[in-house]
């Protein structure tokens, strides 16, 4: 194995992984920075999206349709997998989480909630889905001729998409959180939620909406992966989240720079990782990661001071 | 304009605010007096709609809105300058403004660009650093950007809450000055204060909490007279 | 410390007699396989108490210790490297050994808070879940997922436990020596220490304790126990297996310790009960047994996340400082964190 040749192309996929644990990330951090606390359950959320991907693609194969080509197929995957899952999300908030929030409980109460809703979800799809993975037949949809030549890599037409999805949509909330008003009120409510309030913000909406969008965003990377890796479990949220949130975690939960940053880091790193050593013990890198930043920079990459014996 | 009458509001077991009755009418400079502790800030807060009371009532126009969420009470035309700025570090001094202006998101552009011109012009100092993140202005500058904050809203009433706090003699002067400046620009203003000699400096009328409940209540000039004599029980808790 | 209310005596009682009638009058020996179990489970569940309930530190991965505690029996008694210490002689060595892991584990995650400290210690079982799975190679460490077995039954001049029977009444007596372990180190010094730390660890440490060496004994002496739990596993299961210690069972611990009532004893040893005997009564619906344990967490949670028999002293919910209005949506976080 020449560790060089295949390099140009583990870099290409370590980017496009880490686009989409940029992705996934977002909803992690964008949770996090208006309510101070980790949806567990978020795994799932992109785990349902993955789900509701397949079961579009799956719809659209099935009906023999000729024509099909991603540049209509993948958007049209998208659209219901981010309805769904942004709707998911504002039913978990307004039902395992409001009211503990709103109750000013300890940290321990929403996540536990969360866990809860993390065990109900994996085990509500695998009764009602079945317990054997799914699988997204891309290559129908993408054949595998088509591949690109980039910086000396062939890399296929799909992994382009997925950077170029997941970028466009990071791109988008960036855009969202920074110029418009509804962004400000996000970012207003998560720095100071009684000012906010005070301002005229209604801060149960915006907090429903932040849920809607980081779910959303969520449900987008499970189609992006169920896309790439083809096969989709009830599972898949567990590993793919305590990723995602290492990635937001690393570029310094609730900076939204910073969970983009994060994922694309974590992408790359994992993916020369596994070139360089055991693919068995991958996931032992992000809990790596995950542990190291948490012990020696708990602030993320991009993240403030946070202040000594602050009140959880 | 503003009438709390017989208002009682409790932090879990405890009864803060005991008694609170005071009123604001259109085109004043009211101020409320006390020392720490005395209830001050929560007196805010429940006019806000921040805090609930447990009784009394508070009308707004002759509204009442002590039973409405804050985002309704303030869409009526309430601003508020807090207590230690609170203004959004991590957003620009533009970005805070436009904030202030939240509740006015139905209002024509022109009206908002006329807004951000009469803060500007209040304060020239935010225009030179409308770019800037309001975490890293001065204290003086921060208390500037709060009350511009707040004058985004084109509140009717606006409620300052400690606003010569941790802020040199001298801006403190200034602060007043605006305080005094957007009062004759038509805003109705209720200053809470622990500075009692400069707050009655601007007021026309004042009333003295102590302990939750309103102990004094008379023309800013006979409070200033007395005041001699109230110094010490001003000054003390 | 308060003693149990009126009828928490009586359901005190009642779980005695029950534990140590039940095997003797039991309709089969499978049966009293489930009370072995809850003995077991019991046990676990006040090791992760003392972590959880007393010192407030929020270990999501003590499922790990388990483990640990369980392989290193394996290593110490069984052919895989042909060591055969006797059942008593191993098990102190195995709680001195997981203490030491315990200390290991929490050292990183001191200056952590609330959801961090979570975090880390589910990466750490992770981690060691991992390590479990894979160590059969380039050496042969722990047997890799086919994990270790013909592990030696515990034995004691001569007797050897070979039935549900005896080994429900040895984890019995590991219970009995633990709870009264549990009430000693609550109503001591460190149990002090602890509950400070819990409350508030700023005012604690401005009081003067220790909180690095208060947290430290916490993980310490909550891994040992859980080192003893994972000797009677594999001595009992006669194996271990990798897939012993997944997340999902430190989760099952933490429904235990928080289902009864967090720092309430008695509301532990309830948790692991119902939560080990419940899914035996409902076996026809083990499908749907995970279902309705994340379902049990998020009601337990919003309707009453003291437990069941409310744990003493800890307030799940604190007393709300304001009466907030609806449209506020809990306290405002503190501003300028990462």
């Amino acid at each position: 194995m020449d560790v060089l040749q295949i390099l140009p192309q583990q870099l290409v996929f370590g980017l496009a992984l880490g686009t989409v644990y940029g992705l996934i990330a977002l909803g992690y951090t964008m949770v996090y920075g208006i309510l101070f606390m980790i949806n567990f359950a978020h795994g799932e959320i992109f785990m349902i999206g993955a789900y509701v991907g397949w079961w579009v693609l799956t719809a659209l194969l099935n009906a023999k349709l000729t024509g099909l080509h991603p540049v209509w197929v993948v958007p049209v995957m998208l659209v219901p997998a981010m309805l769904f899952a942004g709707l998911l999300g504002v039913c978990l908030e307004r039902f395992a989480y409001r009211p503990l929030y709103l109750r000013g409980a300890t940290r321990l109460g929403p996540l536990i909630s969360a866990i809860g809703a993390s065990i109900f979800l994996q085990n509500a799809v695998m009764l009602t889905q079945g317990a054997r993975m799914k699988v997204y037949m891309t290559s129908l949809l993408f054949p595998r001729t088509w591949r690109v030549q980039v910086a000396g890599a062939s890399v296929s037409a799909l992994v382009l998409v997925m950077i170029g999805v997941a970028g466009l949509m990071m791109w988008g909330l960036h855009l969202l959180v920074q110029r418009t008003t509804l962004g400000r009120s996000i970012r207003a409510v998560a720095e100071d939620r009684e000012m906010a309030a005070i301002m005229g913000v209604n801060v149960r909406r915006v907090i429903a909406v932040t849920f809607f969008l980081g779910s959303a965003l969520g449900g987008a990377g499970g189609v992006l992966v169920g896309l790439y890796y083809t096969q989709i479990d009830f599972f898949m949220g567990y590993s793919a989240g305590l990723k995602a949130f290492t990635a937001a975690v690393l570029g310094g939960i609730g900076n939204i720079r910073g969970a983009m940053l994060g994922g694309l880091i974590l992408g790359l790193v994992e993916s020369l990782a596994v070139t360089f050593m055991n693919p068995a013990y991958k996931d032992v890198v992000a809990f790596a990661v995950l542990i190291l930043t948490l012990v020696f920079k708990p602030t993320g990459l991009l993240g403030e001071t946070v202040a000594e014996g602050e009140k959880v | 304009m503003l009438k709390l009458t017989d208002v009682v509001t409790h932090y879990g077991p405890i009864r803060v605010l005991k008694s609170v009755t005071l009123e604001v009418r259109v085109g004043e400079i009211v101020c409320l007096l006390g020392g720490n502790a005395s209830g001050k800030s929560t007196t805010m807060k429940t006019i806000l709609g921040v805090v609930r009371p447990t009784a009394g009532r508070i009308e707004f126009e002759s509204q009442r809105i002590d039973r409405l969420p804050s985002e309704s009470i303030v869409r009526r035309g309430i601003a508020l300058v807090p207590e230690a700025r609170r203004i959004f570090g991590r957003m620009t001094v533009w970005e805070n403004l436009s904030m202030g202006a939240f509740t006015r998101q139905a209002a024509p552009p022109a009206e908002l660009a006329q807004d951000f011109e009469r803060v500007y012009a209040l304060f020239p100092r935010l225009e030179e650093r409308r770019q800037q993140l309001g975490g890293t202005l001065s204290g003086g500058e921060q208390q500037m950007l709060a009350i511009g904050r707040a004058l985004m809203a084109r509140p009717r009433l606006l409620l300052m809450d400690e606003p010569s706090m941790g802020l040199a003699p001298a801006l403190v002067d200034q602060v007043f000055d605006i305080i005094q400046t957007i009062n004759r620009q038509g805003t109705t203003v209720l200053v809470v204060e622990q500075n009692a000699a400069v707050a009655l400096g601007i007021a026309s009328r004042g009333y003295v909490l102590q302990n939750g409940r309103i102990v004094l209540h008379d023309t800013a000039a006979a409070l200033l007279a007395a005041d001699h004599i109230r110094r010490a029980y001003l000054g003390e808790d | 410390m308060t003693a149990p209310a009126g009828w928490q005596r009586w359901l005190a009682i009642v779980l005695g007699l029950a534990a140590l009638v039940g095997p003797l009058v039991a309709p089969s020996d499978y049966w009293i396989g489930v009370m072995a179990r809850i003995c077991l489970y019991a046990t676990l569940a006040l090791g992760l108490n003392i972590v959880v309930g007393f010192a407030g530190l929020l270990d999501l991965g003590y499922v790990a210790f388990f483990g640990i505690g369980s392989y290193l029996y394996a290593f110490l008694a069984s052919p895989h490297f042909g060591l055969h210490l006797p059942f008593f002689v191993a098990v102190p060595v195995i709680v001195v050994l997981t203490a030491f892991s315990g200390i290991l584990i929490g050292a990183p995650t001191l200056r952590l808070r609330g959801d961090y400290l979570a975090i880390v210690t589910l990466g750490f079982g992770e981690i060691t879940y991992l390590l479990l799975i894979n160590l059969d190679r380039p050496i042969n460490i722990t047997g890799g997922p086919s994990g270790i077995i013909r592990i030696d039954p515990p034995a004691l001049a001569g007797f050897v436990l070979t039935r549900n029977l005896e080994y429900h009444y040895l984890f019995l007596a590991a219970l009995a020596l633990t709870l009264v372990a549990s009430a000693r180190l609550r109503n001591s010094r460190i149990g002090w220490a602890w509950q400070a730390i819990r409350e508030d660890e700023l005012a604690a440490r401005a009081m003067g304790i220790n909180t690095t060496v208060a947290k430290l004994q916490a993980f310490a002496i909550g891994a040992s126990f859980a080192g003893i739990g994972g000797s009677f596993l594999a001595s009992w299961q006669h194996s271990v297996f990798p897939d012993n210690f997944l997340f999902t069972e430190s989760i099952n611990i933490l429904a235990m310790v928080i289902l009864g009532g967090m720092g309430n004893l008695l509301g532990v040893v309830l948790g692991a009960t119902l939560l080990v005997a419940l899914p035996e009564v409902f076996r026809d619906f083990q499908v749907y047994r995970l279902l309705v344990f994340g379902l049990m967490l998020m009601v337990l949670m919003v309707f009453r996340p003291q437990g069941l028999l409310a744990g003493e002293g800890r307030r799940e919910e604190e007393p709300e400082p304001t009466p907030l209005v609806e449209s506020e949506a809990g306290p405002g976080a503190p501003a300028g964190s990462g």
